[in-house]
């Protein structure tokens, strides 16, 4: 079994962030699912449990980084990017208040409990949101990196879309990565997949299954969506010929809106394919059916890069 | 006061018991589904769809039907279980609960199943529908209820309390809160997670009428709930009916441990022979 991210969070949350004197973590009646009771567990005078009042909890925050705190506000993806957006918005990216909003059960792994707890709209949200740092961890390596970056090194507001799954390692243990900076996981000349999130390790697999039917694509981890990496996005296009965005996440308004903004810009036209939620309410059912049937598993991903790469 | 009679009361208790034991025989051999929530608004559901609200599967489009909201949606299993015993679906399709392709999504979905008045999932936004819905009835001419079960974790969302001065202001007499007061919410006890205080005090202070009564007693639901139909005095009327989360099987109750955890096989057994159904 991968470990889960949210375990990895929690955990990280705890190494980094009960060290720093400024770190404050809220929670909203979740803290059992998004694992900041780990951190509650291990420091309770910093931990404000606010109940299920998420509007209260994420203009609390704001109320604590004007005060100098970093505060960590948890709650599932989708209520961030809704019950949270008026103050994430109008009070915190707007006055650039150090505050880290981390949306858990992100993408599909909401799973059985259905569509209103699926978060495949929460990167589009916070994208629109000027001054926002929008990044979402692939691997356990580096969820453990983010956190730690979160707290020691970047100021200002930040969302993360944290799973509660993991599908697998990629990074070496102690891999660097730098915000704003895409990360190549693996080379190749026929196309490229930019990913972030769980679908990162299912692209790889995907990957390695193309590469034995003689299909070589890079593979490139946009753990930040927001500043995108538009060297990393322009290099594929033209080094591979092809480009193929997969995240759980609508096709609107994440990644693979992005990608397609920095190549129309560029005006550089190649085949080019959105993998992800097409537009519709999702669905109760295991995490696995889900995965498959909206086409975000490595299955999904490798067919529609035959598919693109047919286009060239 | 108005009361059932005794042999409406037995049948009624004998329906329950029997919701309870299938939810749990469900909800295992599912492996998902809100257990603690759905055991503890038992009573308060099957009073009100049995009894108390007019809402059949024959009136479901009728403009002058009564509503029945179910705020906390995560209790679902339980409501579906109300709406199959009333006809709007086959008592078989329970097996399809939180299944890929169901109607029966893990939280209420009002486009897709039939009897579902409001889709919810998110918390804290039931009773603001009921106002509409409230409203609405009375531009209609409409002399139908609204019937609104919230969870007591659920009424730390500040929207509960604005739609709360809403019913106020428009004199929503037709509305009626039920509060599933079990005292517990998902991180653990009310009390720890987020103290609610006087609670009768504040609804009252909010202009509502304040009924408490039993919530696993369906003579106590049922007398509870055709009083706060009758009070018609231009003020919303809020029940606080006191419930067990869990309750039925001793070692669900009063703890967020089943709040939404599979319930293992072992779990099942003792729960079932608690119900009295294995011995
Ligand atoms: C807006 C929102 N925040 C958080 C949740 C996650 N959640 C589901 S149930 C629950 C606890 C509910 O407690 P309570 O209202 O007391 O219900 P009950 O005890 O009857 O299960 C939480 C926090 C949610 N569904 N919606
Ligand atoms: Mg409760």
């Amino acid at each position: 079994m991968a470990a889960a991210l949210r375990d990895v969070y929690g955990e990280s949350l705890v190494k980094y962030g009960v060290p720093d004197e400024k770190v404050v973590v809220l929670d909203a009646d979740l803290a059992t699912s998004t694992k900041s009771v780990l951190f509650g567990n291990a420091c309770p005078e910093r931990f404000f449990d606010v109940g299920i009042a998420e509007a209260d909890m994420v203009s609390m925050a704001a109320g604590f980084a004007a005060s100098g705190f970093t505060p960590f506000i948890n709650t599932f993806a989708t209520f961030v990017a809704s019950i949270c957006a008026v103050s994430a918005k109008s009070l915190i990216a707007y006055s650039g208040l150090n505050v880290k909003l981390m949306g858990g059960n992100n993408g599909l792994t909401g799973g059985y409990d259905g569509s209103t707890h699926h978060g495949i709209d929460d990167i589009n949200v916070m994208r629109g949101i000027p001054n926002m740092l929008v990044m979402s961890p692939s691997t356990p390596v580096m969820m453990d990196w983010m956190v730690k970056t979160l707290v020691q090194d970047h100021k200002g507001p930040a969302y993360v879309s944290v799973s509660r799954q993991g599908a697998g390692e990629v990074y070496e243990e102690g891999t660097s990565f730098t915000i704003g900076q895409a990360k190549t996981v693996r080379e190749g000349t026929d196309a490229t997949i930019i990913a972030y999130g769980l679908c990162v390790p299912r692209a790889l697999q995907a990957a390695e299954k193309l590469a034995q039917e003689g299909i070589n694509v890079r593979l490139v981890d946009m753990f930040t969506i927001k500043p995108i990496d538009r060297a990393a996005v322009i290099s594929a296009a033209k080094e591979t010929g092809a480009i193929i965005t997969a995240e759980e996440h609508s096709v609107i308004g994440g990644v693979g809106t992005a990608v397609a903004e920095v190549l129309t810009e560029e005006g550089i036209a190649v085949p080019f394919k959105r993998v992800g939620i097409q537009d519709t309410f999702t669905q109760s059912g295991s995490y696995a059916q889900l995965v498959e049937i909206y086409g975000v598993g490595a299955d999904g991903i490798a067919q529609a890069v035959r598919e693109t790469v047919a286009r060239k | 006061m108005k009361t059932l009679t005794r042999e409406r009361s037995e049948e009624l208790k004998a329906l329950c018991h029997q919701f309870r034991v299938e939810t749990i025989e469900l909800l295992h051999k599912l492996q998902t589904g809100h257990t603690g929530g759905s055991l503890s608004e038992c009573e308060i559901l099957v009073t009100l769809y049995m009894e108390c609200a007019n809402i059949t599967a024959e009136n479901q489009d009728a403009p002058d039907r009564d509503r029945i909201i179910l705020s906390k949606g995560h209790g679902a299993p339980m409501l579906y279980r109300c709406l199959a015993e009333k006809g709007f679906f086959p008592v078989e399709e329970m097996q399809t609960l939180r299944q890929v392709g169901s109607r029966l999504q893990g939280h209420p979905n009002m486009a897709k199943t039939p009897g579902v008045e409001l889709s919810t999932g998110p918390l804290g936004m039931g009773l603001s529908a009921g106002n509409g819905m409230a409203c609405a009835n009375r531009l209609m001419g409409n002399e139908a209820y609204v019937y609104v079960i919230l969870g007591d974790g659920e009424l730390d969302e500040g929207t509960i309390w604005e739609a709360a001065m809403t019913a106020s202001k428009f004199k929503n007499d037709r509305l009626i809160a039920i509060v599933d007061w079990n005292k517990v919410q998902l991180d653990g006890m009310s009390a720890d997670v987020m103290p609610i205080g006087d609670l009768a005090g504040k609804w009252r202070s909010f202009g509502w009428n304040v009924l408490e009564c039993d919530g696993h007693d369906v003579d106590s639901v049922y007398s509870t709930i055709e009083t706060a139909k009758e009070l018609l005095n231009g003020r919303p009327t809020v029940i606080l009916a006191n419930t067990i989360k869990g309750k039925g099987v001793s070692f669900m109750e009063n703890t967020n441990k089943f709040h939404g955890k599979a319930i293992t096989d072992d779990e099942y057994e003792r729960a079932m022979k608690e119900l009295e159904v294995l011995r």
